[in-house]
């Protein structure tokens, strides 16, 4: 039991500060309730699966800043594509688009292991490669999302044969979120690829001593990533009904909610169960601050001091953990 | 017993290999037969860890060929290397520190049922599969490193420096079942600086100098003095080797005392005295506790057990800047901790002067200039490349770590392998600029792993062996093979 607090104690510590951020917003919103939830659950759905994406890369000990830009290509190429498909056109676009989003990230990877430029050289170059290929796809919001893909989405959970009073309260957004990372992430934590991303992640050297392929096992986390991009993208696609070319503010976001999440910035540490839990308290923060009518530049403010005390926690916490 | 005509387990023939302009190896082979227990032996930089990565797939070779069980094995990855047979315990522990033990083992496919067995026949009975690798000691990684590779049922079992970290008892644990396993037809490629345990489990011994194989010779009693022999080469092999002797020093106050000195798992009980104008080697085969005691001395670790005395006052560390302000100046072995590369010659060798603007106020450009140009030309500096020193090749580079401290003056200097991969007239310039800054009151503790340098460079040499002091030797007694048996435990005292 301690073992498990030990290990979970991070995790555990951020579902309590969530649920203190649920009832703090209740009471300064009593009306707070099913419609707030959903509304928070779509507005935060880019944010949490930017936030998984960038997680899988940092335990795998790299770092991806073309994320935002590679969300940007296929947000832009769902909705040109989708524009006045048949639904199940839209379907096979869907697909295309997971491809292309691990393709790209697969490139990212395969990048730095064959040129040995830093990971955040590299993806720092992709980042205006991929932003500028979004806006050659699409150089202003356009295009459409499949009706049935946006409903996906909306509103809370309905069930046939159960009464809506005990599902509606759950937003589509987050089954939709938790079916990503179930049908993603679960699968490689349980095979032999997840151990890989947490050894290279840990101590390379020594992964390559026991026999893992280092570079191959890079270039699948970076390409992991890509597809979670892919994700991303749609989201954003799926929740505004357009596509969007210019990066949203994904990137500094998903690294603050990945180190709020536990996971350690250099790799072996953390899951993805934490990072997604840190999405959902800074976005309420930020809602609570502006329900309390903060001045949105205070706002940011407050965001931003978050984030550096955060990393800066973080930081201190590997440096620690690196000495024991 | 062995059949002579039976094809070897692994026979490695005629294997180089360089990384750029370094051959580290030139015509290197072992073989090792069904049964057998070769020791593997060579003195530091005869190219020991390369050929231990060529055998195991971590490197490929420039030429040479590998036959595992007669056929020829292109091992160009450690899995490959294991799945034909040959399973390697390194030196550094290869388990993920961030999973636990379950984890481990499957990332390694190793079975979790003759792993325990391993685990609690070489005693460590307590051993949860849910431990975090990164929160076990040292000794116990090592220990699970062993089961792990025991675990795998290997043809040809590489063992380096399997017992260094590890305590008395489980150092017996561990060669007993190594032997068991060469009893059970394994064959074992031992690594270690230590005769005792070479003596007593080994069948042969394969020695490398330079790079070379240059033989192989059954253990027998006496050996030690033959292997010793072809580790320093035929040139040397005839020095008669003189009694250990110890020289009553003046009795002014040491500028260092230490007593006791442990750190960590390898450092254990050093102590010696180091007076003004003397320049004190240090002799230590690899890991032997000098990092360690290089590190404390410099304040980058903080000793466990001892004490520090300097000018006869206690001292203690807890940072660099403390031993800097006590007067112990550090030049690591690395010379890309110790310079800014991308920065000039002068701006390095300003640094230290620089350094102290904060205490003095301003000091005068000019005199600064003076003195960085006095210490360049005094070291004969090649400033064509003055602008930027990763320019520099390697000598030059580790002239001016030195050159700086000739610019502002020092009390006691710490050289961790100055010489190390550098040219002898480079070398020589070195000697000299070291003799001239002990003439001047400065002491200094020069480790080095290079044994010749001892006599041209330092008065006496403390040999460190298994974190102890295990002999004082003045430079006049201080030939290769008197240090070398010294450095490797063996004593006149004590044969093996």
């Amino acid at each position: 039991m301690t073992r498990f607090l030990a290990n979970n104690g991070w995790t555990l510590g951020l579902a309590g500060l969530l649920a203190m951020l649920l009832v703090a917003t209740k009471m300064i919103q009593p009306e707070f309730g099913v419609s707030g939830l959903d509304s928070l659950g779509r507005a935060s759905l880019p944010f949490a699966l930017a936030t998984l994406g960038m997680a899988v890369v940092v335990i795998a000990g790299g770092i991806d800043l073309s994320f935002a830009s590679m969300m940007a290509v296929c947000s832009v190429t769902a909705a040109l594509l989708m524009e006045g498909a048949s639904d199940g056109t839209s379907a096979l676009v869907v697909l295309a688009v997971l491809a292309l989003g691990a393709a790209m990230g697969a490139i990212n990877g395969t990048l730095i292991v064959v040129t040995r430029v830093p990971d955040i050289v590299v993806t720092l170059a992709m980042l205006f490669v991929w932003q500028g290929t979004a806006l050659l796809i699409l150089n202003a919001p356009g295009g459409a999302a499949a009706p049935w893909l946006r409903s996906l989405i909306v509103g809370g959970v309905a069930l046939p044969g159960v009464s809506p009073a005990l599902t509606e309260w759950l937003p589509k957004s987050l089954v939709f979120l938790l079916a990503c990372l179930c049908a993603i992430w679960l699968p490689i934590r349980r095979s032999k690829l997840g151990l890989m991303f947490y050894a290279i992640g840990s101590d390379a050297s020594a992964a390559f001593r026991s026999g893992v392929p280092v570079g191959r096992t890079k270039i699948a986390a970076y390409a992991v990533t890509g597809l979670f991009a892919a994700l991303g993208g749609l989201s954003v696609t799926m929740s505004t009904g357009i596509g969007e070319p210019i990066p949203g503010p994904y990137l500094l976001a998903a690294v603050a909610a990945v180190v709020l999440g536990g996971v350690v910035l250099g790799g072996g540490r953390g899951g993805l169960l934490g990072p997604i839990l840190a999405v959902f308290v800074l976005r309420l923060v930020r809602m609570d601050l502006t329900l309390m009518s903060v001045d949105p530049n205070v706002t940011t403010i407050v965001e931003g001091s978050i984030m550096v005390v955060v990393v800066m926690l973080g930081g201190v916490l590997a440096t620690r953990g690196r000495r024991t | 017993m062995i059949e002579p005509q039976e094809t070897p387990v692994l026979d490695a023939k005629g294997v180089s290999k360089s990384f750029g302009a370094v051959l580290a190896l030139r015509d290197a082979s072992l073989r090792v037969r069904k049964g057998e227990i070769v020791a593997l032996m060579g003195a530091n930089g005869a190219g020991k860890s390369t050929f231990v990565k060529i055998l195991t797939g971590v490197l490929r070779p420039d030429t040479g060929h590998v036959r595992i069980k007669g056929r020829d094995s292109q091992v160009g990855s450690p899995a490959e290397a294991r799945r034909s047979g040959v399973v390697p315990v390194y030196q550094e522990p290869s388990l993920i520190p961030d999973l636990d033990v379950a984890d481990n083992l499957r990332l390694g496919n190793t079975r979790a049922e003759p792993f325990r067995h391993w685990v609690a026949e070489l005693g460590i009975p307590d051993l949860r599969m849910d431990d975090m690798i990164g929160r076990l000691p040292l000794a116990t990684l090592r220990i699970l490193d062993l089961a792990r590779a025991l675990a795998a049922e290997p043809d040809v079992l590489l063992l380096d420096e399997m017992t260094a970290a590890l305590p008395t008892d489980l150092v017996e644990r561990v060669l007993r079942v190594i032997r068991q396993q060469a009893d059970a037809g394994r064959s074992v490629i031992y690594i270690s600086h230590r005769f005792t345990e070479i003596a007593a489990l080994c069948d042969n011994a394969t020695v490398l100098r330079d790079g070379v194989t240059v033989g192989s010779v059954p253990i027998a009693p006496g050996i030690e003095e033959r292997i010793v022999e072809m580790m320093l080469g035929a040139d040397l092999s005839h020095t008669n080797a003189a009694p250990l002797s110890v020289k009553s020093r003046p009795s002014d106050l040491p500028r260092l005392r230490l007593r006791g000195i442990g750190a960590g798992p390898r450092l254990t009980d050093v102590s010696f005295d180091l007076h003004k104008g003397e320049v004190l080697g240090v002799v230590a085969l690899e890991g032997q506790g000098q990092d360690e005691l290089f590190d404390v001395l410099a304040g980058n670790l903080r000793a466990t057990a001892g004490t520090v005395e300097i000018d006869g006052r206690p001292a203690s560390f807890r940072h660099p800047a403390d031993a800097i302000v006590a007067g112990l100046t550090f030049v690591p072995g690395n010379r890309s901790q110790a310079l800014l590369m991308p920065r000039s010659v002068r701006e390095n060798i300003a640094l230290p002067l620089v350094a102290e603007l904060r205490k003095w106020g301003i000091i005068s450009k000019r005199d600064e200039d003076a003195r960085v140009s006095a210490a360049i030309e005094r070291l004969q500096i090649d400033t064509r490349a003055q602008g930027e020193v990763r320019r520099l090749s390697g000598g030059n580079q580790q002239k001016v770590t030195i050159a700086r401290w000739v610019a502002k003056g020092v009390q006691t200097l710490l050289l961790f392998d100055p010489t190390r991969g550098i040219d002898i007239r480079t070398k020589r310039q070195i000697y000299t600029l070291v003799r001239d800054l002990a003439n001047k009151g400065a002491a200094v503790l020069f480790y080095t792993s290079e044994l010749a340098e001892v006599r041209l460079a330092c008065d006496r040499a403390v040999v460190i062996f298994n974190g102890r002091v295990v002999a004082m030797v003045e430079a006049a007694d201080a030939d290769e093979p008197t240090l070398l048996r010294a450095a490797y435990g063996l004593t006149e005292k004590a044969p093996v």
